[in-house]
Formats: structure tokens, C-alpha cells, sequence
């Protein structure tokens, strides 16, 4: 069992990224669940979404506390929130930033970077100042634990974003190559 | 059988596919946390003319039954959707539906009730409708949620039931969590569940009638028994409908499921998605060499006695799992089983167990200490604490 843990803002789509990618992994005939931080959402407050895959069945119903890895939307949250609470031990760190994984230090933890931003940005999905990030991310994640193929990426995007999908596609597929840390 | 479709979808996106591959007629419905995407999706399915039914926004959940009651009067299949607050606010009308025989079925979000305001999974929305004459159904999974909705349609419509239905799903655990579903294809569902033809009339301005008049006292009771009477009915159906469903969409459904009872010493009887949960429990429990089994309950009503004597007849202990709880008595499904096994020589000692109650979270620990708790009693050979509660907060409790 892989568990998955998004960190971003309400408005950022970390929720819509927690599904497509559980929507990318069951196209390979995997297990999953996805799910969001259960209560209210405000769009700009910090929010918190949910990824569970596995080969066998899912049987476990509880929210996910101890996740493997950890994708950052937005590293202004990293002053907020500590985004490596219950980090399994040698869990990865996926955060959205133009920095160099060495910028980080999180110690126990393989720290990876992409610039989904400017990625997301370059493909008009958003703003500057509101970019929506999280199919860039996903890209980064696909490279970074590879449990999920890029073009089942694609699938999900198809089924999960309701805008935009070739542009998305083609955010993923770049985040995939501009991965740092690897 | 055609092909059936796979899905990743939030459990009430299942329920309201589950709802529309019905075909209901009338949809009235009042949004409320955490089953407001099914009124979004019926009326999203109404607008882009994959469904022809007419969708009624009310002002309340009370007004939301009353016109399901007049909708399904007039012999139409009709559906609605609610939880918590909402399903307390019907309370009134889901008596009257039933004791009019209307086969309306309601998918409900399972939340707790107020006070303190809380939005979370709960079963006492639907538990304290326990007595209102509708069958109830309880899902583990999405796939359970949607395959259910065509299922209480199914039986609640049989000439021999004629009851009203609730589904439901847990609140956010379900409801708006992303799970694989297969959905049926259509002309599947047509052929499993044919246009629904009220048996006895119908609310027709032509040919005027009168439905859910005044009961006098020499005729109230025997009212009361008749939907007695086709809620013990309902039994056979159900079974019967179950079967139908397995043949036609190869997925198994009972009242009561058993997980590893065969040969364990204590059996663990849970509702809903905390069933999951539970039988990661009872794996882990099991490599350790633990004789521990797993019933799960789909059927609350009409509640399961035979199936579940069968069950309690082999177990040494068993151990309840409420995720309601009446004050000053127990858990209903505990309360249940109590009074179901008070005849019986040869039972296990049943403890029951409170947990889960507000969005509480249920852990694989809980069902192990749930375990310990009833093999210590077993041991003991006597219940002293028939009631537990289970994972409390002890920082909230000092």
C-alpha cells in the first residue's frame, strides 16, 4: 500500500490531484482511494488531500496519517504547516519550487523539486499570482515514484480536469523531465 | 449481460448513478452536508437530458418527504437524498410514508446529529429512524452505495413489501471519497428492475381516491401489523432480490456477511465502511494465530435475527460495533441482537461497543482492543461492562 499526502491551498486543486491521481493508478487495475482533509474548505486556507494505491484490495478506511510521500503545492505553506508530520522514515518530499532540492532540509527525508509554477503558467493553466499547479505536480510525482505511468497521468486528466486537458497533459509531461533531485 | 462501465467516483456520485440508472420520475430534495452532490448531480443529469425527471428544490427536507410522498402517490418511482438535520426534520413524514406503502427511496450521508454541531460519519440520523417503517441498507464501499440504490428500489417496490428504503453511505468516508466502482450498464438495470405499477391505485385527479386517511382505533392497529407483516416479508425478497443481483451483476450481497467465522472464538459484528477497517483487523489478528471472524451488517432493517443466530451459534463471544448509541441504553444494533438472542440455549457473551460516533476515526488498534476486550470476557466467563466506549479522547476527558 502507497499512501499519498498533498499539501496546498483551498483553490489550488491539491483535492482534484489527489483524484486523478488514484483515477491514474486504477486505470493500471490498481486499488484506490482518494479523499480530502474530511470537514470545511476556505479557498486560501491551507488544505490537505488524500491518495491511497495498492495491488491488492483496500481495505482500510481511516484517513492516512504515516504517508509515504508528501507533495507540496505551494511552499508558502512550509511555514504554516509542517508538511513532514507522520513522514514515514525515508518518505520523499515533492515541493513545487524553482529551488534546488539542496535548498531544503529535511533531514531522513529525499527532497525533490519542480518549478510547476512557471511550468503551469507557461501553459496558461492560471496566473502568476494563482497558478493551478496541480497537474504539473503530478508529473513530478510520476518521475519521482513512479507507481504511476505518465500516460495513465494523461487518463486522469482526461476524467478529473474539466478545462484545458492537452494543456495539462502537456504540463504533466514536462514536469516529469524538468525534475530535480532525482 | 452488457459491459459495465469502471469509475473512480465519490460515494454520492455512486448513489445518485445508482438513483439514475432507476429512472426515478420526481427527484425533491433539500441539500444538506455531506449528500448535497446528489441533488447537484440529479439536476446535472435532468439538465443534460440523460435522465426525464422532474426535479423539485424545496424549501426544507419536511417539505422534500412530503412531496415524495405526493410524487410517489401518484405512482411514480421518486427518490431523495439527505442526512443528519435533514433526516431528523422528515422524521414526522417518514412515518407517513411508510404507513402509505410508498417504495420512495432516500440515499442518506450517515452524520451524526446535533448537539454539538458536527457534520461527520454517524449512523444516529438513520438509527433514530430505527422505528419508521423503512427498510434499511448500510454500505461498506461506493460500489456497495450505488449496487444498493438499484437493490432498494428492487424490494421496496415487490407487490409483497411495498416499504419505503433508506441507503446509506457514511459521511465523508464515503461520501466524498474517490473509490474504483463498476456501474451497470442500462439496459441491465431495465431488465432487473422493471417501471414501477403501484399494485393498489393511485393519486389520479380522473379517478379520485383517498390515500393515508384517518385510522380510528379499530383500524389503526391492524395497520401497524400489516407493515409488520411486509417488513417480515421482505426477508424472503430480499434474499431473492440478492440473488437475482448476483446473477445478473456478479456481485454478492446479504443481510449479514461473514468474514473468517468458520472456526472463531469471537466475531466481530460491524455496519458501514468501519467493516473495512475491521477486516484489515481481523487479517493482521489472524497471522497471529487469533481466532477472530467478521459479520458484517447490510440489512439493519428488517434486522437479521435467523441469519445472525446462525452466526452467534458457533462464536464463544461477540463483540457489537454501534456507531450510534441511545442514551441510558445501548448501541441499536447491541440492543437488537439482545433482544433477537434472549431465547436462544446456546449463545456467545455479547459485549457492545461504542466508537466512531461524530467522524471519531475507528483504527485497526480499536477492533484489536475490541477483541481483547471480549476474549478477556469470554475468559472471565461473564460480562461485567456490557457497554464500552471505544478510542476516547483522554486529553478531552480529564
Amino acid at each position: 500500500m502507497y499512501e499519498v499526502r498533498f499539501h496546498g491551498r483551498g483553490g489550488q486543486g491539491a483535492v482534484t490531484a489527489a483524484n486523478t491521481l488514484a483515477d491514474a493508478a486504477f486505470r493500471e487495475g490498481k486499488d484506490v482511494q482518494a479523499f480530502p482533509m474530511f470537514g470545511v474548505e476556505r479557498r486560501g486556507a491551507p488544505v490537505a488531500a488524500f491518495t491511497r494505491i495498492d495491488t491488492e484490495p483496500i481495505d482500510i478506511k481511516t484517513q492516512i496519517y504515516e504517508p509515504d510521500v508528501v507533495v507540496v503545492l505551494d511552499t508558502s505553506l512550509l511555514d504554516v504547516v509542517d508538511v513532514t508530520e507522520g513522514l514515514k522514515p525515508d518518505g520523499k518530499i515533492i515541493l513545487n519550487s524553482a529551488k534546488d532540492p539542496g535548498d531544503f532540509d529535511y533531514p531522513g527525508a529525499d527532497v525533490y523539486t519542480v518549478d510547476a509554477t512557471k511550468i503551469a503558467v507557461d501553459n496558461g493553466l492560471g496566473t502568476e499570482t494563482n497558478p493551478i499547479v496541480n497537474t504539473s505536480i503530478l508529473g513530478a510525482y510520476s518521475r519521482v515514484v513512479g507507481n504511476v505511468k505518465l500516460e495513465s497521468l494523461y487518463d486522469g486528466i482526461a476524467n478529473n480536469v474539466p478545462v484545458k486537458i492537452e494543456n495539462n497533459k502537456k504540463a504533466a509531461k514536462e514536469a516529469y523531465e524538468q525534475t530535480k533531485g532525482l | 449481460m452488457a459491459d459495465q462501465r469502471s469509475m473512480t467516483i465519490k460515494g454520492n456520485m455512486a448513489t445518485a448513478m445508482g438513483a439514475k440508472l432507476c429512472r426515478p420520475k420526481v427527484v425533491p430534495a433539500y441539500p444538506i452536508t455531506p449528500s448535497t452532490l446528489f441533488p447537484e448531480k440529479m439536476s446535472e443529469f435532468i439538465a443534460d437530458g440523460e435522465l426525464d425527471a422532474e426535479m423539485i428544490n424545496v424549501e426544507s427536507e419536511h417539505s422534500a418527504m412530503s412531496a415524495c410522498i405526493g410524487a410517489s402517490a401518484t405512482g411514480v418511482r421518486t427518490c431523495t437524498a439527505s442526512a443528519s438535520q435533514g433526516v431528523a426534520l422528515m422524521h414526522e413524514m417518514l412515518f407517513v410514508a411508510s404507513g402509505m406503502r410508498l417504495p420512495i427511496v432516500m440515499a442518506v450521508g450517515n452524520r451524526a446529529l446535533s448537539a454539538p454541531i458536527n457534520i461527520w460519519c454517524d449512523h444516529q440520523d438513520t438509527i433514530s429512524s430505527r422505528d419508521s417503517g423503512w427498510l434499511q441498507f448500510y454500505a461498506e464501499t461506493n460500489q456497495e452505495g450505488l449496487d444498493l440504490m438499484i437493490n432498494a428500489f428492487r424490494i421496496g417496490e415487490d407487490n409483497d413489501v411495498l416499504l419505503p428504503a433508506m441507503v446509506g453511505i457514511d459521511a465523508f468516508v464515503l461520501t466524498h471519497t474517490i473509490e474504483g466502482v463498476e456501474v451497470p450498464a442500462q439496459e441491465d438495470v431495465d431488465d432487473f428492475l422493471p417501471p414501477y405499477e403501484p399494485p393498489h391505485g393511485r393519486l389520479d385527479p380522473d379517478e379520485p381516491s383517498t390515500f393515508g386517511s384517518f385510522g380510528t382505533p379499530e383500524y389503526y392497529q391492524e395497520f401497524k401489523q400489516a407493515q409488520v407483516e411486509a417488513m417480515e416479508g421482505s426477508r424472503e425478497v430480499i434474499d431473492r432480490v440478492f440473488d437475482e443481483f448476483e446473477e445478473r451483476f456478479g456481485r454478492r450481497y446479504n443481510k449479514v456477511t461473514t468474514y473468517k467465522c468458520d472456526d472463531a472464538d469471537i466475531i466481530i459484528l460491524t455496519m458501514g465502511s468501519m467493516t473495512g477497517t475491521a477486516r484489515e483487523a481481523v487479517n493482521r489478528m489472524r497471522e497471529e494465530g487469533k481466532k477472530v471472524g467478521l459479520a458484517k451488517l447490510t440489512v439493519f432493517r428488517p434486522f437479521p435475527y435467523p441469519e445472525l443466530e446462525e452466526i452467534m451459534s458457533g462464536a464463544k463471544g461477540l463483540a457489537v460495533v454501534d456507531r450510534n448509541i441511545s442514551p441510558g441504553g445501548f448501541g441499536a444494533v447491541y440492543s437488537d441482537l439482545a433482544g433477537a438472542s434472549i431465547n436462544i440455549e446456546k449463545k456467545p457473551l455479547i459485549k457492545n461497543f461504542v466508537t466512531g460516533l461524530g467522524g471519531r476515526e475507528i483504527f485497526v488498534k480499536n477492533f484489536v482492543e475490541i477483541y481483547e476486550k471480549t476474549l478477556a470476557a469470554v475468559e472471565a466467563g461473564e460480562v461485567k461492562k456490557p457497554l464500552e466506549w471505544i478510542n476516547m479522547n483522554q486529553e478531552v476527558m480529564r
